[in-house]
C-alpha cells in the first residue's frame, strides 16, 4: 500500500518541512548535528589514525601540537595526547562513545518514564499515586547529582575489574535513570485525556483489551511531546555524560568518550598543552549546542501554542 | 411476549467529592458523596427503544455508563440477557462526533477495530464497505480520516462501527443533539430504519422532547438521579401525571397552539451536594404538601400502565 | 492555605524519608556497619560488643529507626580513609562549599538581574544583541570547560592566579574563611564565576523573558496612562512582578549549584564536600558517603521549602488555595 516515492514526496511538502526551511539557525545546527553524526558513526572508516591500537602508536610522537602551531606534525592535525594518540581520531571515536550513551540511556529514560507514565495514567489509584510521589522526591534533586549518585555507588560497590567492564552500562543506567520523571508526567498527563475520549469507550466496549487500547489508541497520541522532550533530553544525557566521565566515574581512558578525554587532557592544561582537552572540549560544545538547538526549534514547530 | 435484553434493578452510583485528605483533616470537613444515580429499575424489551429523559446533571449519562459497563453500580445490579446462549453485544453512539473517532485512524479501521480477531483482512475490507453503504455513506470513504467528514457524517460512521460489532443493543446517548436540525432528522431516521431491518434495541438519552417523542417506545423521566415516571411513550405524552413531567411537556414548543402559555422557569435546580429531604422535587412543585417534604414518594403503578412517584397523583 | 504549608511539609518529609531510607542502605548494607563505627583498625571484641550494643540481629526497621536516632544527632559513624569522625570530615568541607555557592549565587544575582532588566527595556541594542549571545553560550558551555579556560588564561598565560586550592584561610570557631585573606580572596575568583556563569546567563535570560512579558501587559499601560515616571513603571512594577518566576529558579539553582560544585571543585582542588565525596567514591568510604547523601538531601528538602513559603508569602493569588 505504502509506496516509498510517495511516501517521501510527502513528507518533504509537509509544513515541518517547511517551517525547517524557515528555520536558518535549525538549519545550520541540523547541518553541524547531522556531520558530527557521520563523523562518529565512520569514525573507523574516515578517522586518519587508528588511536586504540597500541601497535600504531609512537611515544615519539606524544604531545605534539596541532599542524598549524610551530613544532606541529602535518599528519596530525589538532596534535596528539601523552601516549601520542592522534586527537582528531580521539575525538571522532570519542563522539562516538558521547552519542552512543547520550542516546541509550534517553532511550532508557524514554521506556521507563512512557511505561510509567501509561500504568499511572490508565489504572490511577494507589499506583498512580505511589509513581507520581517517586516522580516527586527525585524532581527535587537536580538530575546530574542522582545519575552522578547512582554512578558513585556502582563504582563504589563494584570490585574494580567488574566495574571497569560495565562502565559503559552503569553510566547508561545511571542517566537514564535520573531523567524518566519529565516523560512520566507528559505520557501520564495524555493518558488521562485519551481514555476519557469516547473512541476509547467504544473500544473497551467491544472488547477490545486494556493493554491493546494502550498500545492503539492512547500511545501514539502521547508520542509528539515524548519526542520532543527526547529530543531536548539527548542534549542533557550527552552533557550528564561528559561530566561523570570528567568526574572520572564515566568512561575510562581506555575508552574514552569526549567528557574521558577532556578530564586526560585536564591534567596536562598546566604544563601548556592545551590542544588535548580543548578539541574535544569544543566538539562537546558544538555537539550539544546543535542538539539543543534543534530541538528547540522541534518543540517551537510542533507546538503551536508556543508561537 | 417479547424478551427483556436489559434489565436494571435498584442501581445506584456515589461518587466521593471530598476534599483531600489533608484538607479534610485541618478544617475538620466531613466525607462528602454525591448519589449521581438512585435506586433505578427498568427493563427494555428487544427491539423496541426505550428513552431517558432528564435536565443534564440529573444522572442520565452516568445511568448510560453503568448500563455499558464502563463503570460499576455502587447498589444493585445490570443484567444483559442475551438470546441462544450468547449475550448481547452492546455498543455506544456518543454525544460528541469530534471525540469519538480516533483522529490518526482511518475511517475503515475505526469501523473493523470491534471486527472478531478471525476475520481475514480481505473479508473485513469487503464488511466496512457493506457497513459504510447500509450507514448512507461511499464505500471508498473508508480510506479518509475523520477530519474529513462533517458531524453527521461521523454520527453515521458510529453507527457503522457499532454494527460492525454485531450489537443487538445500542446505547445513544444524546447522538444528535450536537447536529444541525435537517441532519438530526436523517440521522434518526436512519435509526429508525436500522432498528425495524435488523431488530435492533435502543436505550436513548435525550433531554430533547421532540426527538424522544420521535424515538420512543418507552420513556423515563429523571430528576436529580431518581426515576420519577416511566411508561409507555405514547401514554405519557399524552396524560404525563408527575408535575416534573408536565413541567418538562410544557416547555416543548407545541406547533398547532403557538400561543399556548407557558410557565417560565424561575429556579435553580438543587445542587446534587445538597439535596432537599423527601421528595427531591418539592421546592419546585406547585402540589408540594408536608408529606412531600417529609417522605420520599416511590414509585407505583397507575391504571393506564404508567409508575409514577409523587405523592399528589398516587393518593 | 494552612493546608497548603501541610502538603509542603508532608511532601518534604517524604523528600526526606527516601533520602534517610538510600543513606541507611549504604551505610548498613553496602559498608559494613561496624566498620563504620569503629573504623577499620578495631580489635576482634571490640567489634563483637558493638555488634551487640548495634542489633544487628535485630529486625530492619529497628536498625533503621536506631540509624536515624544516630543520624540526628549527627552520629554517621567514623570515615574509612582518614579515620575521622564523619561529622567532623564534614563541618571541616562545608564551609569552603558554602562560600563558594553563596559567592556564586551572589554574583550570578548581582549581574543576572541588571543585566536582564537592560536587555529587556532595550532588546533592539547592539548592546543587549552581544550580551544575549553571550548569555546563550554561556548557558551551553559545560561548566568544567569554562573553569578549564579560565585555567589556561588566567594561570598559565597570564600567571595572575594560582589554579588551585583555597589561600590561606582564617578559622573562626569550626567556620574557615577564605573571605579575610588576600590570597583566600583570589583563590575564589576562577571558582566563583565557573560556577556563575550558567546562573547569570539563565537569570539573564529569565528576567528579561519574564519582564518583556509583564510590560506588555495592561497593567503597565495604566501606570503609564497615570502618568508615573519611567523608571517608576519599569522598576516598581514591571520588575517586581517579573520577580516570581526568579524567586522559584534561583531556590532550584541553588540545589544544582551544589551538585555543580563537585565539578568546579574537582577543576580548582577545592577542598569542599564535593572533593570529599569524590574521595570517598574513589576509597568506597560508606559512611561518608552515606553522610554526605543525608545532608545534601536535608539541604534541598530545605531549600524547597524556603522557595514555596516565600512563593506564598510574595504571592498573594496562592494564599487563597
Amino acid at each position: 500500500m505504502t509506496r516509498p516515492v510517495s511516501l517521501l514526496r510527502r513528507g518533504l511538502d509537509s509544513d515541518l518541512v517547511w517551517q525547517f526551511r524557515q528555520a536558518p539557525a535549525a538549519v545550520l545546527a541540523a547541518a553541524v548535528l547531522l556531520v558530527m553524526v557521520v563523523c562518529a558513526v565512520a569514525a573507523p572508516l574516515i578517522a586518519p589514525h587508528t588511536p586504540f591500537d597500541p601497535g600504531s602508536l609512537n611515544l615519539m610522537d606524544s604531545r605534539l601540537p596541532p599542524a598549524w602551531v610551530e613544532g606541529g606534525n602535518p599528519s596530525y592535525l589538532l596534535g596528539t595526547d601523552e601516549q601520542g594518540r592522534d586527537v582528531l581520531s580521539t575525538i571522532f571515536y570519542g563522539m562516538r562513545i558521547s552519542l552512543a550513551v547520550g542516546v541509550a540511556a534517553v532511550l532508557l529514560s524514554v521506556t521507563i518514564g512512557v511505561t510509567l507514565g501509561l500504568v499511572a495514567g490508565w489504572f490511577g489509584g494507589w499506583i498512580d499515586a505511589l509513581i507520581m510521589r517517586m516522580g516527586d522526591v527525585q524532581l527535587s534533586f537536580p538530575t546530574i547529582m542522582i545519575a552522578f549518585f547512582i554512578d558513585g555507588v556502582a563504582k563504589a560497590v563494584m570490585p574494580p575489574d567488574l566495574h571497569q567492564a560495565t562502565r559503559f552500562y552503569v553510566v547508561i543506567l545511571a542517566i537514564g535513570v535520573a531523567d524518566w520523571v519529565q516523560f512520566a508526567r507528559t505520557v501520564r498527563a495524555a493518558t488521562l485525556i485519551e481514555k476519557n475520549k469516547d473512541y476509547a469507550a467504544a473500544a473497551r466496549l467491544s472488547g477490545v483489551s486494556s493493554l491493546r487500547i494502550l498500545f492503539t489508541h492512547v500511545l501514539p497520541n502521547t508520542m509528539g511531546p515524548v519526542i520532543i522532550l527526547a529530543t531536548l533530553g539527548l542534549g542533557v544525557a550527552i552533557l550528564t555524560e561528559a561530566i561523570l566521565s570528567f568526574l572520572g566515574l564515566g568512561m575510562p581512558p581506555t575508552q574514552p568518550s569526549l567528557g574521558a578525554l577532556i578530564r586526560v587532557g585536564n591534567d596536562l592544561l598546566l604544563s601548556g598543552e592545551w590542544w588535548i582537552s580543548m578539541f574535544p572540549g569544543l566538539a562537546l560544545v558544538l555537539l550539544v549546542l546543535s542538539v539543543n538547538i534543534f530541538g528547540d526549534w522541534l518543540r517551537h514547530a510542533l507546538n503551536p501554542r508556543l508561537k | 411476549m417479547p424478551a427483556a435484553v436489559v434489565s436494571v434493578r435498584d442501581v445506584g452510583r456515589s461518587f466521593d467529592v471530598s476534599a483531600p485528605l489533608v484538607q479534610r483533616l485541618v478544617t475538620r470537613a466531613p466525607r462528602r458523596s454525591v448519589r449521581a444515580v438512585d435506586g433505578v429499575s427498568f427493563e427494555i424489551e428487544e427491539g423496541t427503544t426505550f428513552a431517558i429523559v432528564g435536565e443534564s446533571g440529573c444522572g442520565k449519562s452516568t445511568l448510560t455508563r453503568l448500563v455499558a459497563g464502563l463503570d460499576t453500580p455502587s447498589e444493585g445490579e445490570v443484567t444483559l440477557l442475551g438470546r441462544l446462549g450468547r449475550g448481547p453485544r452492546l455498543q455506544m453512539v456518543f454525544q460528541d462526533p469530534v471525540g469519538s473517532l480516533n483522529p490518526r485512524w482511518r475511517i475503515g479501521r475505526s469501523i473493523a477495530e470491534p471486527m472478531p480477531e478471525r476475520l481475514s483482512g480481505a473479508a473485513r475490507q469487503a464488511r466496512v464497505a457493506e457497513l459504510l453503504q447500509t450507514v448512507g455513506l461511499a464505500a471508498d470513504d473508508a480510506a479518509k480520516f475523520p477530519h474529513e467528514f462533517s458531524g453527521g457524517q461521523r454520527q453515521r460512521i458510529a453507527i457503522a462501527r457499532a454494527l460492525a460489532a454485531e450489537a443487538d443493543l445500542l446505547l445513544l446517548d444524546e447522538p444528535t443533539s450536537a447536529l444541525d436540525v435537517s441532519v438530526q432528522a436523517q440521522v434518526l431516521n436512519l435509526l429508525k430504519d436500522l432498528q425495524d431491518r435488523l431488530g435492533l434495541t435502543y436505550l436513548f438519552i435525550s433531554h430533547n422532547l421532540a426527538v424522544v417523542r420521535f424515538m420512543a417506545d418507552r420513556l423515563a423521566i429523571m430528576y436529580l438521579g431518581r426515576i420519577v415516571e416511566e411508561g409507555p411513550a405514547g401514554r405519557l405524552f399524552d396524560a404525563p401525571a408527575h408535575p416534573y413531567t408536565r413541567k418538562l411537556l410544557e416547555t416543548v414548543p407545541d406547533v398547532d397552539n403557538p400561543r399556548r402559555a407557558r410557565e417560565t422557569e424561575g429556579f435553580e435546580v438543587p445542587s446534587p451536594l445538597d439535596l432537599p429531604g423527601g421528595c427531591t422535587f418539592h421546592p419546585r412543585c406547585p402540589l408540594a404538601g408536608d408529606r412531600c417534604r417529609n417522605e420520599r414518594p416511590v414509585l407505583r403503578d397507575r391504571p393506564n400502565g404508567t409508575r409514577v412517584a409523587c405523592h399528589a397523583v398516587t393518593d | 492555605m494552612l493546608s497548603l504549608v501541610l502538603r509542603r511539609l508532608g511532601s518534604v518529609l517524604l523528600v526526606m524519608l527516601v533520602v534517610a531510607g538510600m543513606s541507611f542502605l549504604i551505610f548498613n548494607y553496602l559498608g559494613d556497619p561496624v566498620n563504620n563505627i569503629l573504623g577499620v583498625n578495631a580489635t576482634l571484641d571490640e567489634r563483637d560488643a558493638l555488634r551487640r550494643t548495634l542489633g544487628l540481629d535485630q529486625p530492619t526497621w529497628v536498625q533503621f529507626w536506631r540509624f536515624l536516632e544516630r543520624a540526628v544527632v549527627g552520629d554517621f559513624g567514623i570515615s574509612y580513609r582518614n579515620r575521622l569522625p564523619v561529622l567532623e570530615l564534614i563541618l571541616s568541607r562545608l564551609p569552603a562549599t558554602l562560600e563558594l555557592v553563596f559567592c556564586a549565587t551572589v554574583l550570578a544575582l548581582g549581574l543576572g538581574i541588571p543585566i536582564g532588566v537592560y536587555c529587556a527595556l532595550r532588546p533592539r541594542g547592539a548592546v543587549s544583541r552581544v550580551l544575549q549571545i553571550v548569555a546563550l553560550v554561556g548557558i551551553s558551555i559545560p561548566q568544567f570547560l569554562i573553569g578549564m579556560l579560565l585555567i589556561l588564561i588566567l594561570s598559565v598565560e597570564l600567571r595572575w592566579l594560582s589554579a588551585f586550592g583555597r589561600g590561606e584561610v582564617v578559622q573562626i570557631g569550626w567556620w574557615s574563611t577564605g573571605l579575610l585573606t588576600e590570597s583566600g580572596r583570589q583563590a575564589l575568583i576562577m571558582p566563583v564565576i565557573t560556577l556563575a556563569v550558567f546562573q547569570i546567563s539563565m537569570i539573564m535570560r529569565l528576567v528579561q523573558g519574564e519582564m518583556q512579558e509583564v510590560m506588555r501587559a495592561d497593567f503597565i499601560k495604566f501606570a503609564r496612562a497615570r502618568g508615573l515616571s519611567d523608571r517608576s513603571v519599569h522598576l516598581r512594577h514591571a520588575l517586581r512582578n517579573s520577580l516570581l518566576p526568579v524567586v522559584t529558579v534561583v531556590g532550584m539553582q541553588i540545589g544544582s549549584l551544589i551538585a555543580f560544585a563537585i565539578v568546579c571543585e574537582a577543576v580548582f582542588q577545592w577542598p569542599g564536600l564535593g572533593l570529599l565525596i569524590l574521595q570517598a567514591i574513589e576509597y568506597a568510604d560508606f559512611p561518608v558517603m552515606a553522610a554526605y547523601l543525608a545532608f545534601v538531601g536535608f539541604g534541598f528538602a530545605m531549600i524547597n521549602l524556603t522557595v514555596d513559603m516565600i512563593y506564598l508569602f510574595i504571592d498573594p493569588r496562592m494564599r487563597r488555595a
